[in-house]
């Protein structure tokens, strides 16, 4: 029943402490640092074979296709860390897109921020409404956010019907937004990096967001610590609505036309990204900075592949390999982990 | 009876102590052993000599039907360590969970320094300075010490922001002040438990409890680590917070306690110093009867070895472990918590693997790691965790009776529902297993009647070999002689039982042979005739005979 | 036969009793708004075009009842129809398809239940790295061709009725109910059956138990493999195509339809019946605003509603029954027993 090795001597405890610090810190360094590695070498191996690969028109490109990612994998983090999942956010960036985007089409010179505030509206309302739900009810997240996915892309297709929002109908300004560079890299890149680094801090440095990371690492003991978890939950699901909302508008900048489709598949994509990121599935752990490093490898993966001219059919399979890959790296450094720390405090008695 | 009369390391002292208190040594009181200049500065909030920082009075508790508590009283004094004792059943959880805000009574009064409270909930009683340690803390793995003890209260610097410097500092500056080395920069995860404690009453206090509560907290607690607590527990009241002890081992009580409450029956029956006393009073009381010797059942004589173990050794947590049972005995295995017998019985049973080592029954030798290689072969195994590897909560007395016999069940492959009735019926007589209708959820039986199913759900297979771990842990009076009764029984209809059990009476009466365990290692085997506790505990705490 | 039925299902029996309603209702409902509905040919169509998910959410039953999740049913899917166009489209014999179709999908529902049950990892992280693995099988296979050439011999299994049985009933249709039939007995008769339901309910007790969790645990999966890659022909026969994306985005149907059938997503609860409810719940709901013109892929909205119905419904049924039968012991963590024991870990209230 004693969880601990019994040891010979009666000497009393000693310092059972700074060995494990720096060990765990360590290994989450190489558990971050590893994503970096991995992309940095598929960066140079591409690179290697084909040059054009490092341009700055392909980093551009690259950057800017991440950036939607990145926002959805900053929200999912939040909710994942708490030991949640928000799979409606494909659905809400569906619906955000096409309607910000319309109101271009229907209102003539439409001002470009109002359509920003129209997208997060609309996700801040969705997010609303699965925060409500998981908070009051207490019913799992994963069966309440599969719900809305449904619900929130068939409403999105009995808005749009069959049409579509085409990209001549938008103005020029909020087509340029992903085109806009500073010295070659992307303005929107930047705005969004500089978002994720707030995102990471507040998870990092503020009371709410440690309550976030407690309540997936021990959800009874959050609530005994009386952690106001429905509140957190309901705080977290508004706001990856909220992003996911924005998200769409950005979206709808990037492609132009938006259908009914728009979205489609995005959140089991986006909840792989953070994964691979290094945030726990069943949370407690990980930083929106992986998350949305996971997001950049993904799609740094797909470029390569074209880059390349291997067959782009191969992206998706390669992507799951590596889901795969992360959670058995995670499980067996987690293990591997628990018991040296286990070792380590037992030694020193 | 539920004593726990041995403690590694505290055998010998603890008996001098008493006997030193038993003649008249340090008088009771408040803060009584504490006199002198180390109280100066510390005293309790209270001011000096006060009265009580916590009393219950008269607190009564009933769920449904049952009265939990019945008349439940305690006064706690700052800078004092009260010990609650009483049998499983006697009431001290429930009084427990109302001073942690859990429960909240149905009658009585509960004063925090005079002034009457309602805890609405654990907040409430954090709140009003109670603190409550349990047996296994729960702590954020994935969060670092310090952030466990401040979370939600973390200090903050400008803009709101955690500081996290000075989380660090006031996270070490108290565990200075308890006298522990704990980093409080490094995560939760794979700390001991002795260690999860620390950080549970590292937390109290940043919350400047006053009273804190301590559920059997040495129960998991190697020798050293139960020493560093009570260093601990010893600067705690010198700060002037009462800590409350809730224990079974009277050895600790007496060590480390000066006042003493014994409950019986929901209600509180003994509460005062502890000097003066010894620990057949605080039995009695929890008891309420002279303990009449009962006649020890006849045990017949041995027959063939069913079990033999040869030599098992699993790295670190057990080393050359070699023993027979034979049919028709109860071979027990004392020793220590800690001291690796649940993991011996979990690794012939092949829940858990081992290293090196065979394990024949009747001359077969068992796969390793395979539960259906032994069921197979005729071994059964009551786990030590009745809610959580002995049962299945959700479903039924007669699907948890049947779970092991499916196979046995069967009929073209389908489980005959008229069996499997039949067979929990069956022993539900057999075993006298209270219960309303066989289709009720086992979570609605009482302690006893559950461990009574986890029975019945092997014997219904007649194994050949029983191995039985804490038989009666947190079982009423009654039930725990019929269980007793019981395994006589079987060992009379020739089945070999290896009992796995820390209450040194339960030993002595039950077993025909006493084999102890030490940190891994056999040390001793004692037939019963020549077996007494102090024989036991001497191997089990590794001092040469004679020594306590 | 009912004795059996209500030892087996006893509690569960008021949440069929509940979508048995829910069915009847979407029965009326249907017909009043369609004259439609109750025809043979309207039968037809219904098993036509729910077939393979009906079909894949039997193994899935059981795979969330022991307490996991298989999200690359669809995949599965998509793989199998994917490997039935590649290696026709090679002129390899349609016999020869079929035996490494099978043999394929054991293998990938072998992979998640070695993953599962060996290294240890999470079912939801698991299959959604094997749902875009197979996927990308399934696009590395095809790419972005279609192979239809599929002989009518075997397409008509996908369009035709099942002989001798009027016109009501499709091949698709007739596989759901045999298999609804065997996994129905395995799962509430046999004592594999009850050894998923504790393993959902309590994976240590059914491992103390004797049980055997990891073998049990890979058969499911691997059922579920073969199963969803049967279901992966049969979509291929009926649409006479196979491409790469057959059956994107299933896995949620079929998950939302186990769920609604009153499976707990927690595992250790639910059953066949149910889900067979479930199907007809969801096949009559798509059926019936079909028939009304509504727009078929908006039809999502329903489904969504119905599975929060599920879920706060079933939250109320536990919560009445949680104050009804004292104490609780949800895995095991209820408070302490009245009579008894204390539980020096247990601090929900009760």
């Amino acid at each position: 029943m004693s969880t601990t090795l019994v040891s010979q001597s009666e000497r009393p405890p000693a310092p059972a402490g700074t060995g494990a610090r720096r060990l765990t810190e360590r290994v989450f360094r190489i558990r971050e640092s590893g994503i970096i590695v991995v992309l940095a070498v598929f960066v140079a191996v591409t690179a290697s074979v084909q040059h054009r690969f490092l341009n700055t028109t392909n980093i551009a490109f690259i950057l800017v296709n991440t950036t939607v990612f990145a926002l959805l994998a900053l929200g999912e983090t939040m909710v994942v860390i708490s030991r949640n999942y928000d799979l409606s956010v494909g659905s809400v960036l569906g619906l955000s897109a096409y309607l910000s985007a319309n109101l271009f089409g229907q209102h003539h010179g439409f001002p470009i921020p109002l359509a920003f505030l129209a997208g997060l509206g609309i996700g801040l309302g969705c997010g609303l409404l699965n925060g409500l739900m998981v908070s009051v009810g207490r019913v799992p997240s994963l069966v309440v956010t599969l719900a809305t996915l449904y619900i929130f892309r068939g409403i999105d297709i009995l808005i749009v019907g069959g049409k579509e929002v085409v990209a001549n109908s938008l103005p020029q300004a909020f087509l340029n937004i992903p085109k806009a560079t500073v010295l070659g890299i992307p303005d929107l890149a930047i705005a969004i990096a500089v978002v994720i680094a707030i995102g990471a801090y507040y998870l990092r440095s503020f009371r709410s967001g440690r309550e976030l990371y407690a309540m997936g690492s021990n959800p009874d003991a959050a609530r005994l610590a009386g952690i106001g978890v429905g509140r957190r939950v309901f705080i977290a699901f508004t706001v990856s609505g909220a992003i996911a909302g924005v998200a769409g508008v950005l979206w709808a900048a990037q492609y132009g036309t938006v259908d009914s489709t728009a979205g489609t598949g995005y959140e089991l994509q986006v909840i792989s990204a953070v994964v691979v990121g290094g945030v726990a599935i069943f949370g407690g752990s990980g930083s929106a900075v992986g998350a949305a490093l996971g997001a950049l490898l993904l799609n740094t993966i797909s470029s390569a592949l074209y880059v390349l001219g291997i067959s782009p059919f191969w992206d998706q399979a390669i992507w799951g390999f590596l889901l795969i890959l992360a959670i058995t790296l995670d499980r067996f450094i987690s293990v591997r982990l628990t018991a040296a720390l286990r070792l380590r405090g037992a030694r020193h008695e | 009876m539920l004593i726990e009369t041995f403690h590694s390391g505290v055998v010998g002292r603890g008996l001098e102590r008493r006997v030193e208190m038993a003649s008249g040594g340090t008088p009771g009181g408040p803060a009584s052993d504490n006199a002198g200049p180390a109280d100066a500065g510390t005293g309790s909030a209270d001011g000096a000599g006060g009265g009580p920082i916590l009393v219950v009075r008269h607190a009564a508790k009933s769920f449904g039907a049952v009265q939990a508590l019945v008349d439940g009283s305690i006064e706690l004094y700052p800078g004092e360590a009260h010990a609650l004792v009483g049998e499983n059943g006697a009431g001290k959880s429930t009084l427990v969970k109302i001073l942690a805000g859990v429960y909240q009574p149905d009658a009585g009064a509960l004063l925090m320094e005079g002034q009457e409270v309602t805890l609405h909930g654990p907040a409430m009683a954090r709140a009003a300075g109670i603190a409550v340690i349990y047996q296994e803390p729960a702590l954020f793995p994935d969060l670092t010490v310090a952030e466990n003890m401040f979370i939600g209260r973390q200090p903050l610097t400008t803009g709101r922001r955690i500081d996290r410097r000075a989380m660090r500092k006031e996270a070490a500056a108290i565990f200075g002040r308890l006298g522990v080395q704990l980093d409080p920069a490094r995560i939760a995860r794979g700390l001991s438990i002795a260690d999860q404690q620390v950080v549970e009453i590292g937390k109290a206090i940043s919350l400047e409890a006053r009273v804190i509560v301590m559920d059997e907290p040495t129960a998991a607690l190697s020798a050293a680590e139960v020493e560093r607590l009570f260093d601990v527990v010893r600067t705690l009241r010198a700060g002037g917070t009462a800590v409350l002890f809730i224990s079974h081992r009277l050895e600790e009580v007496f060590e480390l306690c000066q006042r003493v409450t014994v409950m019986r029956d929901g209600r509180q029956v003994l509460s005062r110093e502890l000097a003066g006393l010894v620990a057949g009073d605080l039995v009695r009381a929890m008891v309420g009867r002279e303990l009449a010797e009962r006649p020890v059942e006849e045990h017949g004589t041995p027959g063939e070895p069913l079990l033999a173990v040869e030599r098992l050794t699993r790295e670190g947590v057990f080393t050359d472990i070699s023993f027979t049972v034979r049919g028709g005995e109860i071979v027990a295995l004392a020793g220590l918590v800690g001291s690796g017998r649940s993991e011996v019985a979990r690794a012939i049973f092949g829940v858990d693997k081992y290293d090196a080592g065979a394990v024949t029954v009747r001359g077969n030798r068992l796969r390793r790691g395979s539960p259906t290689g032994a069921m197979a072969a005729g071994v059964g195994f009551v786990p030590e965790d009745r809610r959580q590897q002995g049962l299945v909560m959700d479903m039924s007395v007669q699907q948890n009776v049947a779970l092991a016999s499916l196979g046995r069940l069967r009929r073209g492959g389908l489980i005959r529902a008229s069996a499997e009735r039949g067979l929990a019926a069956d022993w539900a007589a057999r075993l006298k297993i209270r219960y309303g209708r066989l289709k009720d959820p086992v979570s609605m039986l009482s302690g006893g009647n559950q461990q009574k199913v986890v029975l019945a759900k092997w014997l219904g297979r007649k194994p050949s070999v029983l191995i039985v771990d804490e038989p009666t842990r947190g079982i009423d009076v009654a039930t725990k002689a019929e269980v007793h009764h019981l395994l006589t029984q079987l060992a009379r209809d020739g089945v070999g039982v290896l009992m796995i059990s820390s209450e040194l009476p339960e030993v002595l009466h039950v077993s025909d042979r006493i084999l102890v365990m030490r940190e891994g290692r056999l040390m001793a085997e004692l037939a019963h005739a020549d077996a007494s506790e102090e024989k036991i505990l001497s191997a089990a705490t590794g001092q040469a005979e004679g020594d306590g | 036969m009912s004795d059996r039925l209500r030892a087996s299902l006893g509690p569960l029996l008021r949440w069929e009793t509940g979508l048995a309603l829910v069915v009847v209702i979407i029965g009326i409902a249907g017909a009043s708004v369609s004259s439609q509905f109750f025809t043979s040919n309207n039968f037809f169509n219904l098993g036509l075009s729910n077939g393979e998910i009906a079909i894949m959410t039997l193994p899935m039953t059981l795979i969330v009842i022991s307490g996991e999740i298989d999200l690359s049913v669809a995949s599965i899917l998509g793989m199998s129809s994917a490997l039935l166009g590649f290696l026709w489209a090679r002129h390899w014999p349609m016999i020869g398809i079929f035996a490494l179709i099978a043999v394929v999908g054991l293998a990938a529902g072998a992979v998640n239940g070695v993953l599962v049950t060996r290294l240890g990892l999470p079912s939801l992280a698991v299959t959604i790295g094997t749902l875009a693995l197979y996927r990308g099988i399934a696009t590395i296979l095809l790419g972005p061709s279609t192979v239809a050439n599929f002989p009518t011999a075997y397409t008509n299994l996908g369009v035709n009725a099942v002989p001798f049985t009027g016109n009501d009933l499709t091949y698709s249709a007739a596989i759901f109910i045999v298999l609804a039939i065997i996994f129905g007995v395995v799962l509430h008769a046999t004592p594999f059956g009850r050894s998923v339901y504790a393993m959902g309910a309590s994976t240590e007790a059914a491992q103390f138990a004797g049980l055997r969790v990891k073998r049990i645990k890979t058969i499911l999966f691997m059922t579920s493999g073969l199963v969803c890659a049967l279901a992966g022909v049969l979509l291929t026969f009926r649409l006479n195509t196979a491409v790469q994306n057959n059956g994107l985005g299933l896995e949620l149907d079929v998950v939302a339809i186990v769920l609604l059938g009153g499976v707990s997503i927690f595992g250790g609860k639910g059953s066949i019946v149910g889900v067979v409810l479930g199907v007809l719940a969801f096949a009559g709901i798509q059926n019936a605003l079909f028939l009304t013109n509504f727009n078929q892929e908006a039809a999502g909205i329903v489904t969504g509603g119905l599975l929060l119905l599920s879920v706060f419904g079933r939250n109320a049924a536990a919560i009445s029954s949680r104050l009804r039968t004292w104490p609780p012991g949800r895995r095991g963590r209820g408070p302490e027993s009245p009579a008894g024991e204390p539980s020096p870990t247990a601090v929900t209230p009760p």
